[in-house]
């Protein structure tokens, strides 16, 4: 099928074959050297607060490991994420659909909005305006630049969302493609409609909260506000679910020539998401006041459950994929000859392959249990969150789009990687550095030890409280996990830079094979 | 190829093993959907939810009257306060303090009614290990028997300040 490109803004992948759109080229490089940025002040950020935790070296003082978790939840949950996801948008509606980017004023527009928004919000925080962590349920009040920096990253945001829309849409005009859309488009698109209602929700409680800082509401209501909130700050991680089994998909054909077994089923699975990850939000209301328990129990029982089958089809359906085509070239030994034979010397595949494991077992498992409404009053705001979803969003997702960079900076910024036998360890040091810090977590949480919380010793409190030994060794453990993982993610930022900015040039070749 | 545009004729149902794994983790969701509601009936260990408006300066009063009635002791300065049995407790979150000390007793109910006077708190029962959200303007009432004699540690678990890991309070049951 011939593609709308204009002439001069194409060109075909020297690996591929497939076309490249040079204008989202351009910026899907931009949104990648963005994303790198925001993920490198979250990983300092990181680091800080693992030792902060760590009872045994207590590194930062109270106000400022409040201040640096406020940075950490913004720059990774939020920044570096959403960054790529526009760049992976915009390779999915270009180079996959033979299409060329819809507008560059709209890509100009949300690359500066992002980049100002997220700059913006960073500085606030560091000069201390801001200490309302993540969340800033009110009534914690920061200074009204915070919200409006908020605001900003999400109109970007949506305004990339929406270029990406109109990239479809003029592929189908010009009908660039013949039929249906490839399944990492569907994705890809189930991620984008996500959200829009994600960054909706965003609107319409970010909104009323700037204006409330501003003296111009009076009240804001705060289970309003949690309600509201978390159709944001839970709908957004659920576009990182989106986009990163759209990752998976993409990595295992890339690495292996995996091949869907039925792709019903697979985009079944991606509308599931859409319909029914919105309501599941409700989970984090599990021990509110204001709500009642029918609607507790309503919500997250069955919406949650549907959502969950999904992630379940998912986890049968990548892998499977991976298998047939193994077996197909082969590898046919035993059970899991397969499995066995795979390419894990190529990061590609390691980190695609761990992100599944990591994501599907750990995040998974304690998601589902952690949802329900008699275990949540044992874990809400303890330690297990965050166990929870460091699997689910660093093991899972940060780790996916790791894997892609090992493509993305070869095929699309044309560099090869130097020190690939480092890049080959990374995926596995880092996976195993946060699957680490998330079991500390976890366990740690289980004893009851709160998330968010400065000092587990309670030192100069009126009434004595604490933990026993054993949970202190669990924060121990955190602590251990916390300096391996930002081993990996310091090995990964120096690799990709290094390759970006001096990597060997492969224009008129293949990439290096992983 | 999940990178290709599928073939025609690619809308067809599973077959095969992947149409046993659907129907499993379908069976298996619904086992999960129906054990939510059928643990909070037959577990009877959560709340209803019950809650009310109430702005701070009224919990507030209604926790004056209630330490000035049934006031039984002192630590630290602190009111220790024991309310009837079958009767209204209260506890009153703030920056960074849980106000007063509750004793219970072994076996008896209670309504425990929670609000905060600031920011949102987390009410958080140690070494028990049980979490509540406390928030200004909602009036959080638990129905609860204490099932264990002892001296529990109450903590926030919701971020509410620099001060908030010196938020601690007491609870006693006999």
């Amino acid at each position: 099928m011939p593609g709308n490109h204009l002439p001069g803004l194409v060109r075909a992948c020297d690996t591929t074959g497939l076309p490249v759109c040079l204008d989202a080229q351009r910026f899907i490089r931009l949104h990648a050297v963005m994303a790198v940025v925001f993920l490198l002040i979250g990983g300092v950020a990181a680091i800080l607060l693992g030792l902060t935790r760590w009872p045994a070296v207590h590194l930062l003082p109270a106000d400022w490991y409040y201040r640096v978790l406020t940075l950490h939840g913004l720059n990774m949950l939020i920044f570096w994420i959403l960054s790529l996801e526009i760049g992976i948008l915009y390779f999915a509606g270009t180079t996959l659909l033979n299409s060329r980017l819809a507008s560059t004023k709209l890509a100009w527009a949300c690359f500066g909005l992002m980049g100002a928004g997220g700059a913006l919000a960073n500085v606030i925080v560091m000069i201390g305006k801001g200490d309302v962590l993540m969340t800033s349920y009110v009534p914690l009040m920061a200074h009204p630049l915070f919200y409006l920096a908020i605001i900003l990253v999400a109109v970007g945001a949506l305004i990339g969302v929406i270029n990406y829309f109109a990239t479809i849409y003029i592929a189908r005009r010009d009908q660039t493609y013949e039929g249906s859309v490839p399944l990492v488009v569907f994705g890809a698109t189930a991620a984008a409609i996500i959200a829009v209602f994600t960054l909706l929700h965003g609107a319409v409680v970010m909104v009323p909260t700037f204006l409330w800082s501003l003296g111009l509401v009076k009240t804001i209501d705060p289970g309003w506000y949690r309600l509201v909130w978390w159709g944001l700050g839970h709908a957004s991680q659920q576009i990182n679910v989106c986009a990163m089994v759209s990752v998976w998909y993409l990595l295992a054909t890339l690495t292996t020539g995996a091949k869907p077994l039925n792709q019903a089923v697979c985009r079944a699975a991606f509308v599931f998401y859409i319909l029914f990850i919105n309501i599941a939000s409700a989970h984090h209301l599990l021990v509110d006041p204001g709500v009642s328990a029918t609607w507790k129990i309503w919500n997250t029982s069955y919406a949650m459950y549907l959502a969950v089958l999904a992630s379940m089809i998912h986890g049968f359906t990548v892998p499977a994929s991976v298998e047939v085509a193994m077996r197909r070239k082969g590898h046919d030994k035993g059970l899991f000859g397969w499995l066995a034979a795979a390419p894990w010397k190529n990061p590609g595949f390691s980190a695609f392959f761990l992100s599944l494991v990591i994501f599907g077992f750990g995040g998974g498992i304690t998601g589902v249990t952690l949802g329900t409404q008699q275990i949540n009053i044992l874990a809400h705001n303890t330690l297990r969150i965050p166990g929870h979803f460091h699997m689910t969003v660093v093991g899972g997702t940060t780790l996916a789009f790791m894997g892609l960079c090992y493509y993305l900076v070869p095929l699309l910024f044309q560099r090869e990687f130097h020190l690939r036998g480092l890049a080959r360890v990374q995926p596995y040091l880092f996976a195993g550095g946060v699957t680490f810090m998330a079991m500390g977590m976890s366990f740690a949480g289980s004893y009851g030890v709160p998330r968010r919380h400065w000092d587990v010793d309670f030192t100069g409190a009126t009434f004595p409280a604490g933990f026993d030994a054993s949970a202190h060794l669990m924060l121990g453990v955190l602590g251990v996990g916390a300096v391996l993982s930002f081993l990996g993610l310091a090995l990964f930022i120096g690799l990709t830079v290094a390759a970006v900015f001096t990597g060997r040039s492969n224009r008129g070749a293949p990439m290096a094979a992983w | 190829m999940s990178i290709d545009c599928p073939p025609p004729g690619w809308f067809r149902a599973p077959g095969g093993a992947e149409r046993a794994w659907v129907g499993l983790a379908l069976a298996w969701c619904v086992v999960m959907t129906i054990m939510m509601p059928f643990w909070h009936f037959r577990g009877k260990q959560n709340s209803t939810g019950e809650s009310y408006a109430v702005t701070p300066a009224q919990f507030a009063e209604r926790v004056g009257k209630f330490v000035d009635a049934h006031q039984v002791g002192e630590d630290e300065g602190w009111p220790v306060v024991e309310p009837p049995p079958g009767g209204d407790a209260y506890l009153q979150a703030q920056m960074w303090s849980w106000y007063p000390i509750l004793k219970l007793r072994k076996g008896q109910t209670y309504r425990l009614h929670m609000s905060s006077m600031d920011l949102q708190h987390g009410f958080a029962l140690l070494p028990l290990n049980m979490n509540f959200q406390v928030m200004p303007g909602y009036d959080h009432v638990l129905t609860i028997t204490p099932t264990q004699t002892g001296e529990f540690q109450v903590i926030c678990n919701e971020f509410c300040g620099i001060g908030h890991h010196l938020m601690t309070g007491k609870l006693l049951v006999e």
